[in-house]
């Protein structure tokens, strides 16, 4: 039980961090809830019938179809946490003083709400298929089925735990930096995300420059484990990162965050115009 | 005002992703050697064999084939591989040439009994 339990566990953190830092986000915002939720029941729903279609996405695109459903799927997930992010340094500081002035700390528009319920989908839908297909083939083994069920279900629970863990720790945050901190929150799930996804073009032999691993901190913090499966949905840490995912690490994180500069108004508008109001 | 500064920003962004994905598929060189060919079954959660054993610094294609009816995540960190074999069915996993070494691999769903090791020399 307790190993069945351990492997949903490990596959939902990332899921459940996103889902976590997303209400954060939005905290707030009219129907946000309602919408994240859409997102994760979406997420699930696909989840089911990809690991319902497994067989065929193996055989699709000449043995390549797993790699490039994951590569796609985390490339759409970056893009819309960077546009996010653009459009949140674009927009943010208006919105803050709005909001501020109707007593509430959102940190999103609506705009992007449905930017971000996507990736809690498509986070979902990831990770969702591989539980689905695990679970599934406890209930057809038979033996000690349902032991090993309980144990998955606790697992789930845990993965909502830690996005109830995520939420509640960034409430905590002063609304005053509740903006940069959830920015760089959201910079940094894209640079990972972006990683993950060379890596699986690199594992289908798509993209073959820089595959050696720079280095390997798997004896220090495997990302196998808990703690490592963590960073890496939070950094995107990998135990043997190739130079190729560190560059695209770099470049993603270096993209958003000039794209967000490039977007943000100029900055002595705001405190000349705030007394005049 | 807004609009050029949305603009810039989008520009700026497809920019630099256009130039990172540009630089990830620019150098792809042909695989010079022939890449070396080797299988393994799943049966009852256990791989067999589960030693396999391939020459170094030249690209591997390991087939997986799954005679279970359940499925199973073929997963090696060392190797860089992540991957679902359906049930009764198979996948072919191609790993980089490759240091001499002993690398791990194992069965995601059932580790307890799903493991074996890709000797390199």
């Amino acid at each position: 039980m307790l190993g069945a339990l351990v492997i949903v566990f490990r596959e939902v953190i990332e899921a459940g961090l996103i889902v976590g830092i997303v209400l954060a986000v939005t905290r707030g915002l009219a129907g946000s809830r309602l919408w994240i939720a859409g997102g994760v029941a979406a997420g699930v729903a696909g989840a089911g019938v990809v690991a319902a279609l497994a067989d065929g996405l193996s055989a699709a695109v000449a043995g390549r179809g797993q790699e490039i459903f994951n590569a796609s799927v985390l490339a759409a997930a970056v893009l819309m946490l960077a546009w996010h992010n653009v459009w949140m340094a674009q927009h943010g500081r208006e919105l803050a003083r709005d909001l501020a002035d109707a007593g509430r700390a959102a940190v999103c528009g609506e705009k992007t709400l449905f930017a971000l319920s996507a990736v809690v989908g498509l986070a979902v839908l990831r990770e969702g298929a591989e539980v689905a297909l695990f679970l599934y083939g406890i209930l057809v083994s038979g033996e000690s089925a349902w032991n090993l069920f309980a144990g998955g279900l606790v697992g789930l629970a845990l993965g909502a735990a830690v996005s109830a863990a995520t939420f509640y720790g960034l409430v905590t945050v002063p609304a005053r930096h509740l903006f940069a901190v959830t920015t760089w929150l959201i910079n940094f799930l894209a640079a990972g995300l972006a990683a993950q996804c060379v890596g699986f073009l690199q594992q289908a032999w798509i993209v073959t420059a820089w595959a050696e691993p720079l280095w390997d901190t798997s004896g220090i913090l495997p990302e196998s484990g808990v703690v490592g499966r963590m960073l890496r949905a939070l950094i995107g840490y990998t135990d043997q990162p190739t130079g190729m995912q560190l560059f695209v690490w770099l470049a993603t994180l270096g993209a958003i965050a000039a794209a967000a500069k490039l977007a943000a108004p100029p900055r002595q508008t705001a405190p000349v115009q705030a007394p005049a109001e | 005002m807004k609009f050029s500064l949305s603009r810039r920003a989008a520009l700026a962004l497809a920019a630099i992703l256009c130039l990172s994905s540009a630089a990830a598929v620019v150098a792809t060189p042909a695989a010079a050697t022939e890449p070396a060919a080797l299988s393994v079954t799943i049966k009852d959660h256990r791989f067999e064999p589960a030693e396999l054993r391939a020459p170094a610094n030249t690209p591997i294609e390991l087939a997986v084939k799954n005679l279970d009816p359940t499925p199973e995540e073929f997963e090696s960190d060392p190797l860089r591989v992540e991957k679902i074999v359906p049930g009764n069915g198979s996948i072919t996993v191609k790993i980089r040439p490759m240091k001499p070494g002993r690398y791990k691999f194992e069965g995601e769903y059932h580790e307890d009994t799903a493991q074996g090791v890709l000797i390199v020399e």
